[in-house]
This record gives C-alpha cells, sequence and structure tokens, in this order.
C-alpha cells in the first residue's frame, strides 16, 4: 500500500485536468494529476479537434460563442504549437434556413466573433470541394487544434513545476469526515495495489466520469451523457474547418487534422460513459448528410470512425442535447456539505484553459493562495511529450536521423524502431497494463490505412526483442490493442478499407490463428483489470 | 481475337490450380489475375481444422471434420466436392509443385501442428518439407535453436521462444546479422541470395557458435527461392543438425516461391497468362464468353468457351462493396450477404464464430456453376471455385487452400 499527499488532487487527465495541473504549477500550488486510463481517454481524445471560433454558438449560447472568441485568440498566441491556424468557413446549401442564413452575420458581430460574407465563387475558389448548390458563404476564425500534444504540453510543463502525474490510478472510493474529503482510496490498474491519497483539496475534473467521481464524496451531479461519432477521411479533404450554416445539428463540421479530415458529429444519448464506440447506422447517417455540403464525402475513402462521450451537465428537464448548455460548470460541493471537494465540468476544448483558470481561482481562495492566474499570459512550452503524435513527424524523424539499422516497423505512418524505442523509454513504468497501447496512445501508429493489422504483429515482435513482452502477454496485447482499433474500423469498411480488413483477418486468423490464444479484452475496465489467462489454442 | 477453351479468372490458390488442371487436361487455358491471396500465403495447404467454428473444434482427421461439416452446413462449397475428389485434386497440386522445386509433406488423413510466425501453433494438412524438421522438433520437445535477423521484420524468435515457453521449454535464440546485407532486409533478397553456396557456408559459420548442443535450428523462411530442398540439404550439412523455416508475416517467400512455380510451369503446358490484369468488361452468349482484361492501350480481348470464376472474395477484388451492398466484379452475379452493412461485421474482431460477411459470395448448383437472381445456372459453361464461394469461412475453419484447390478441382471436371 501507497501514501501519497498532496496539497491539491485532481482527479481526470482530460485537458482541462491537464490545464488545471499547469494553472495551479505556475501559482506554485503543488497538485498531483490521477488517470484512471491514460491521458484522454475521454472526450479530450475523442472529438474533432476544432478551436471554435465562436461562430457556432452565436445563435444559441451567445455566452459560449464570447468564451470560445476570446479563449481562440489567447491559444493561438500562447500554444502555437499545438494549433494550425487553418480559419473557417460557415456555408449553407440550397434547402438550408434561409432565415438562420441572414441573420447570421448579425449574430457575429453581437458576440463579436469576426464573420465576413464572401462570394460564392470565392468559397468555392478557397475550398473546391464545397457543393455547386451553395447558397451563402462566411469566413470565420476557426482552426484545428491537436488536443493529445496540448494535454502532453500542459503536463510536461506543471511537471517541470514540480507537480506530478499519475497514470492508471482510478479513484475507487473516498473518506469524508468532518464535511472534508480526508482520504481518496485508489487502485492501481496496473498492480491491483491499494494507493491512498491525501489532499487539502480534491478538484474532480473526470468529464463524463464527474458524476461518479462526485458521488465518491456523497455530493450529487447530474450528468447527462451525449455520444458523439466522427470519421477520419483518408486524405485532407479541405484547407480549413468548414461548418453547415443552419441550426447545430449532425454531420455539421469537416476539420483538418493534419494529412486528413475529420468529419462529424452526432449526438445520442447514452446511458454510461464507458465502451462508447460509433456504430454503421451513425457513419452512414453522418456521410449520407454531410455530402449534401461537400459532395465529395459520398465517394471518399474513410480511413476510421470513433466516438466520445460530452459531459452536459443536466440543469433542468431533459430534451435536446444540443440545448443543454455548451458552458462549463465548476460546481463548489461546500454547498453539500464537502468543504474540500470541487466539480469542474461541461465546457468544450477551446475553453479548457479558461475552466482550468476558474476552478484553479476557486481552488487557491479555499486554499488561501493570493497568486493569479498566468495562462492567459504566459506562453506554453512546446514540450517532446506530444511530439510523435504529429503527423508527419514519423517520417521526418526517420528520414533525417536515420540509423543504417533502424526499420520501418509502421508503414502507413513511417513510424522506425527507434521511435517505438524512444517511446518506450518515455513511457516506463507509465504503460499501464499494455505497452502497445501506450505507444498507440503516443504515436501515430496504427492510426494508418491498416489500422494497426501490420504494425501491430511487427511492433508486438520488437517488443518481445526488447524483453518488454514475456510469455503470452505481448500476443494478448496484441489481440486487444487490434480490438480497439477494430472499434473505429469496423463501421467505415466498404471499398479499400474493406479489402484491408480482408487482409488483415486473413492475416491475424487465417495465417496465425490469433482467434485463438489468450483472449483479447474489449471492454474498459477489462482491458485495464484482467490478466491475460485462458490461453487456448489446438492440441 | 484469341479464343480458347477455359478463361481462368483470377490467379490465387483457386485460379492456379484451376488452370492447372484444366491446361493438364489438355484443355487450352487463358488466365487473368491480379496480386492476391497467394502472394500472401504461408505456404502451407489447409484441407479443413475447425468445425464448428463458434466451438473452435479442432479436428486431427480432416476428412472426419469433413463428414460433420458436411452434416451441419448443406450449403458449404464442400458439399460440391467428395474425398476422392479432394484428394485427388490435392496429389494433382501438389505434385506439379515438387516437379517445380517445392516439395509438399503431411500425414494422410492427419492435419499437423506448425509453428506460425506469432508463435501459435497452427494445424495445417501439408506443409511445405522446409517446415517439416519444426514438426518434429515441436513433437518431440527437442532442444532447438531459432534464428532471426538484426533488420529483418516480421519474425521474432524471441516472440516464439516466450510465447511457447510453457509448452515447449527447450527453445534458444539468437539474432544474427546477416551474411553480405545490410539495414532492413527483406526475405525475397535474402532468398535469392541463398542460391550461392558460400553465402550459405557464411550463414552456417555465423550461426555454428549459437548451436550448442541444440538438435535442430529454426530459421525465418528465407532459405532459397526456387532451391529450397538443396538449400536446406547444405545447411544441414554445414551446422550436422536437421533445420527448418518458419514462414515470415508478410512481405513473406512463401507467396512468391508458390507464384514462381506457377510461373515456371503452366507456360510450359501452353497457358496463356496475361499477369496483374484485372477483367474490365465480360460478355456472355450461347458460344462462350468475350473478355476485355485491362483497361488503355495494353488491354487484351479474349474469347473463350468456357470460363472459371475464381476471382476471390473482397483482397482479391472478385467481391466489391459499397456502403450498401456486396457486388460481384465480373458478371455483376448476385451475392448472397447479410440484409445490410450493419450485419456485416462483429464487434469483436476474433469472434470465434467469424464475420457474416464471410459468408457472403456465389451461390451455385452442384457443379458449381452460379445461379442468377432467379436460382437458375447462370451460363451452362460458367463455373466457379475457391473463396468467392458463399457460405464457408476459410479463415477460421482453416481450409482456405484446400477449399480453392478442391473446387477448382471440381470446377474443371465439371467443364
Amino acid at each position: 500500500m501507497t501514501i501519497l499527499t498532496t496539497r491539491v488532487l485532481i482527479i481526470g487527465a482530460g485537458v482541462t485536468g491537464a490545464g488545471l495541473l499547469r494553472d495551479l504549477a505556475l501559482r506554485g500550488v503543488q497538485a498531483l494529476l490521477i488517470e484512471q486510463r491514460d491521458v484522454n481517454s475521454g472526450a479530450s481524445g475523442g472529438n474533432h479537434g476544432l478551436l471554435h471560433s465562436g461562430a457556432r454558438y452565436v445563435a444559441s449560447d451567445v455566452e459560449a460563442a464570447v468564451e470560445c472568441r476570446e479563449e481562440g485568440d489567447i491559444l493561438r498566441r500562447l500554444a502555437p504549437q499545438c494549433i494550425e491556424d487553418t480559419g473557417g468557413l460557415f456555408v449553407a446549401v440550397r434547402g438550408d434556413d434561409e432565415r438562420y442564413v441572414s441573420d447570421f452575420s448579425g449574430l457575429c458581430a453581437k458576440s463579436g466573433v469576426p464573420c465576413r460574407g464572401l462570394e460564392l465563387r470565392t468559397a468555392r475558389a478557397m475550398e473546391p470541394a464545397l457543393s455547386e448548390n451553395l447558397i451563402a458563404a462566411f469566413a470565420v476564425q476557426d482552426g484545428a487544434v491537436d488536443p493529445f500534444m496540448l494535454s502532453l504540453d500542459n503536463i510536461a510543463q506543471a511537471m517541470s513545476l514540480g507537480c506530478s502525474m499519475r497514470r492508471n490510478l482510478a479513484a475507487v472510493s473516498m473518506e469524508v469526515t468532518d464535511g472534508r474529503v480526508t482520504l481518496v482510496r485508489c487502485r492501481d490498474i496496473t498492480t491491483g495495489g491499494e494507493v491512498l491519497i491525501e489532499a487539502e483539496l480534491v478538484i474532480n475534473a473526470s468529464g463524463a466520469w464527474a458524476g461518479r467521481i462526485a458521488a465518491l464524496a456523497g455530493a450529487h451531479i447530474n450528468i447527462l451523457y451525449s455520444m458523439g461519432s466522427l470519421i477520419i477521411t483518408q486524405d485532407r479533404i479541405a484547407t480549413r474547418v468548414i461548418n453547415r450554416l443552419r441550426p447545430p445539428s449532425d454531420a455539421d463540421i469537416l476539420v483538418p487534422g493534419g494529412t486528413v479530415s475529420i468529419l462529424g458529429t452526432t449526438s445520442i444519448r447514452v446511458p454510461t460513459p464507458d465502451g462508447c464506440r460509433p456504430s454503421v447506422a451513425e457513419t452512414d447517417r453522418i456521410i449520407d448528410d454531410a455530402r449534401d455540403m461537400l459532395p465529395i464525402l459520398d465517394r471518399t475513402r474513410y480511413i476510421r470512425a470513433y466516438a466520445g462521450v460530452r459531459p452536459l451537465v443536466s440543469l433542468g428537464p431533459a430534451g435536446d442535447d444540443r440545448a443543454v448548455s455548451r458552458g462549463f460548470s465548476l460546481i463548489d460541493h461546500a454547498g453539500e456539505g464537502v468543504e474540500n471537494f470541487m466539480t469542474i465540468t461541461g465546457g468544450k476544448l477551446t475553453t479548457y484553459r479558461l475552466m482550468a483558470e476558474k476552478a484553479a481561482d476557486l481552488a487557491c481562495a479555499k486554499l488561501g493562495v493570493a497568486a493569479p492566474c498566468l495562462t492567459r499570459t504566459e506562453p506554453l512550452p512546446p514540450s517532446s511529450m506530444g511530439k510523435w503524435t504529429e503527423p508527419g513527424r514519423g517520417p521526418k524523424s526517420w528520414v533525417e536521423n536515420r540509423a543504417e539499422d533502424d526499420i520501418v516497423l509502421c508503414e502507413c505512418e513511417m513510424v522506425s524502431r527507434s521511435v517505438i524505442d524512444a517511446i518506450v523509454d518515455e513511457a516506463k513504468d507509465m504503460r499501464g497494463r499494455s505497452m502497445l497501447k501506450a505507444i498507440g496512445m503516443r504515436s501515430r501508429v496504427g492510426k494508418g490505412p491498416c489500422q494497426g493489422g501490420f504494425c501491430g504483429p511487427r511492433i508486438t515482435g520488437h517488443l518481445y526483442d526488447r524483453e518488454v513482452s514475456t510469455g503470452t502477454q505481448g500476443l494478448a496485447e496484441l489481440k486487444t490493442f487490434t480490438e480497439r482499433r477494430w472499434r473505429g474500423f469496423s463501421p467505415i469498411l466498404w471499398g479499400v478499407p474493406l479489402m484491408q480488413a480482408d487482409l488483415q483477418e486473413a492475416l491475424h486468423c487465417g495465417a496465425m490463428d490469433l482467434e485463438f490464444g489468450p483472449a483479447p479484452s474489449t471492454r474498459d475496465e477489462e482491458s485495464e483489470n484482467c490478466p491475460a489467462t485462458a490461453f487456448k489454442e489446438p492440441s | 481475337m484469341k479464343t480458347y477453351d477455359v478463361m481462368v479468372i483470377g490467379s490465387g490458390f483457386a485460379g492456379m490450380a484451376a488452370t492447372l488442371f484444366a491446361a493438364e487436361r489438355g484443355l487450352s487455358v487463358a488466365q487473368t489475375g491480379a496480386t492476391g491471396g497467394i502472394d500472401f500465403s504461408t505456404g502451407f495447404i489447409d484441407l479443413l481444422a475447425v468445425h464448428p467454428i463458434a466451438e473452435q473444434k479442432v479436428w486431427e482427421d480432416p476428412f472426419a471434420a469433413l463428414v460433420a461439416l458436411r452434416r451441419d452446413l448443406p450449403d458449404h462449397p464442400y458439399c460440391r466436392v467428395s474425398d476422392d475428389e479432394i484428394c485427388r485434386a490435392l496429389e494433382q497440386f501438389t505434385t506439379f509443385l515438387g516437379r517445380h522445386g517445392l516439395c509438399y509433406r503431411g500425414r494422410t488423413g492427419k492435419n499437423t501442428l506448425t509453428l506460425t510466425a506469432a508463435g501459435t501453433m497452427k494445424p495445417t494438412y501439408l506443409l511445405p518439407c522446409t517446415a517439416w524438421n519444426g514438426v518434429k522438433a515441436w513433437e518431440t520437445k527437442a532442444p532447438t535453436l531459432l534464428v532471426d535477423f538484426s533488420g529483418l521484420k516480421g519474425l521474432s524468435a524471441r516472440q516464439i521462444a516466450e510465447v511457447r515457453k510453457d509448452s515447449w521449454p527447450n527453445l534458444k535464440v539468437a539474432r544474427i546479422k546477416f551474411p553480405g546485407m545490410g539495414g532492413e532486409l527483406y526475405p525475397e533478397h535474402m532468398a535469392w541470395s541463398m542460391a550461392d553456396p558460400a553465402r550459405r557456408a557464411e550463414l552456417a559459420q555465423t550461426v555454428a557458435p549459437f548451436v550448442a548442443d541444440a538438435e535442430y535450428v529454426g530459421f525465418p523462411a528465407i532459405l532459397g527461392m526456387t532451391d529450397t530442398t538443396a538449400v536446406l540439404s547444405h545447411l544441414e550439412e554445414l551446422l550436422g543438425r536437421p533445420v527448418f523455416e518458419i514462414p515470415t508475416l508478410p512481405p513473406s517467400i512463401a507467396g512468391p516461391r508458390l507464384r514462381a512455380a506457377f510461373d515456371r510451369g503452366l507456360p510450359a503446358l501452353g497457358v496463356r497468362t496475361y499477369t496483374q490484369k484485372l477483367i474490365t468488361k465480360a460478355a456472355c452468349s450461347e458460344e462462350g464468353f468475350s473478355f476485355t482484361a485491362g483497361s488503355g492501350s495494353t488491354s487484351v480481348e479474349i474469347f473463350a468457351k468456357s470460363a472459371i470464376l475464381a476471382s476471390g472474395r473482397f483482397f482479391g477484388k472478385g467481391l466489391k462493396a459499397n456502403r450498401h451492398r456486396i457486388f460481384e466484379a465480373v458478371f455483376d452475379l448476385p451475392v448472397s450477404q447479410p440484409e445490410n452493412r450493419a450485419l456485416w461485421h462483429r464487434p469483436e474482431f476474433f469472434d470465434p464464430q467469424g464475420h457474416e460477411v464471410n459468408q457472403a459470395g456465389i451461390e451455385t448448383d452442384e457443379n458449381l456453376r452460379p445461379l442468377d437472381a432467379q436460382g437458375r445456372v447462370f451460363h451452362p459453361r460458367l463455373h466457379a471455385a475457391g473463396a468467392i464461394l458463399a457460405h464457408q469461412d476459410w479463415m477460421r475453419m482453416k481450409c482456405g487452400a484446400g477449399l480453392a484447390i478442391a473446387t477448382a478441382y471440381k470446377a474443371v471436371a465439371s467443364l
């Protein structure tokens, strides 16, 4: 049993938790960030990567629009390494609500969101993939943000200032004495051991899991789970972010993500934030809807779908999830009799910094710390933690620093053995149960057209060579990794991806008989907790 | 326009087998096809090892498994061929390969467990002779040295030793530098370089210090391209130990070896192959079939009295799919398939039951003649063979090559 003490305990390493760790670090407050899985495992890793200009919310939520505008400006200035400042378009096509179209620029002006009307010809020249049925187009200041690099950079700076982080550590219960959380009991997912944490203050930043964490302290938050699915195109379809100019609906936004584009999203109420996965029906619906705006999407090649769960804090009667505020909720549970416990949830990727600032303000007030927030003015230093998530970084490094005996293990994304080694060395005990999964999280491995079909077995071999994998554990990790990729691969299997999947199955099952062997784990809880047992094979 | 007795569409296991069987019957044969399944082959010839797949029941006797399969799955393509036909087909196929340097062996009426690159044991029916000593080593759990090479991805000796350590504790591993090559290595280059006896001697010299008390030595499959038997026995002589190969992950040489054997052997039988050309147009008449193979200036027109559709599944491009349906690429034959795409795949990739889409394919009559939408024979002289046939999951039943070869045999016999 381990006992850790910290001034502030933050639960949840999404972008909010990561931003909060940095905010507190810059104020000189020592904090510990814990995460049951890995950085950005929840909604922070399952979104568009869209840096909102605010235009999206001018009609529905003026406050959110203003926040997005301000925060977008700050991030562009202070964290440029995480952002591709692409600019964005709002476009309407024949059949769209013309009143909404005509109100748009006025609403933008009211929120101070820059917006410029474009000639249709100009818009189509800027983005040739746009439909010929365009009826309106406006230029706005949307951008693309790499949420993994953003979280990792925040964490890296906080750690350089003396804060710390533990992955694979799940909070399982809390002791509340005299109106204070005195002890947070955690389970180390990797070892199964118990870790106790004593903190002056506990901040719940666990996103969609916030209701569950709050309940550990006897507090209550009503979180609605809204699952959104997105699909990734093989090539980049557009230079800019392209938004459908209509009241928010499905399949409205196409965001560039390096060499690809990301299309979505849907909004489906789900009963639990665990194990969300995109479906064939949703994928079809997204394409059927978005092709009015970008006809090319009907015949483009997709490489993957994925889904994330938005935490929406329910403040009133349930209705359309999109009508629930996209603003964030900072809840001081002192009101429920737990003095040193608070929750920050909801909100958006774009406003993560503001959320962290507000939470840190409240935390400092409770701790009696007078230091001001610095994240509004201090640049976010680039770290090396997120570097391998950057599209194109692998090939560039391989070409520039290639050693003769370095070989490429992931050909889709050109990730070489030396890169894998660097990631393995950095991950160390933060690997959790699966090094292969940790590598996938920190690099482009498994993200290309083969979706892990070839690089998975090859990297598995390399991990055995390095003695990181032993026994049948490496095969179990490979199967779990493959199942995780399959979640996002299976909804887009037609055309060339179906051929790819056919080959992958021929290789994994036809040639290597991996449907036998150690059982994979597909449910999140299982993949973290169950040791590889039950080695079934032909006898 | 060239006229042939038979046009074989496809150059995977089924296409190669159909071409061979037709040519050896004295028919004039044209064959088209692109790179497909055979290039990714392990070189093993599976007949049938698992049934029912949902129970993952593994059979030692494939013919006993066939009895159960024919009883349980009356639509399975194996119900269209007799055991006798299967045996004759395998015999003719492997005899041809043997004549062209690829010797096969197995145990009559028994499946054999053989090592894969993953370290798993795979049941198969016929193995390349180059893999046979590995079977003996495994069965006796003999002390064995597994060698792999720096720079060669696709096989880790340490992985195999780790995965097998409980059931085969006497495995030792050595990673060596392949003589004469550096950087990233490719099996095909290595295999060709093994044609040089001096290179084999260098390899043996490098490996010798690691052999010690090992009774067998295993290598990734790189031991020769066309002369595997000679390379193997020379190495055995040099090392003083029985040697065996383990197929690597793709790119491997198991597939190219097979393709090369056909490239050498089929033209000698008078076969005209149009390689890397897919059929872009097909028309049927009472007299036969008019095909255009390839497109643009290099396309060719071919007429054939009969045709065998052995174009494979999705990877072989015999079946194609859009978001809404699966269709057959050459004749647009009806494809038996699940109602909608949501039913094509299961939530888990490794589900032992296999994915429903794997059962999709062409329906045929008893003589493997494809049926039209009304359930009638589409054309009296069009036959289908191999993976394009409906109601089978060759990957999970371990029946890929066997099914391809047997149905090709039946299709040719029914011409």
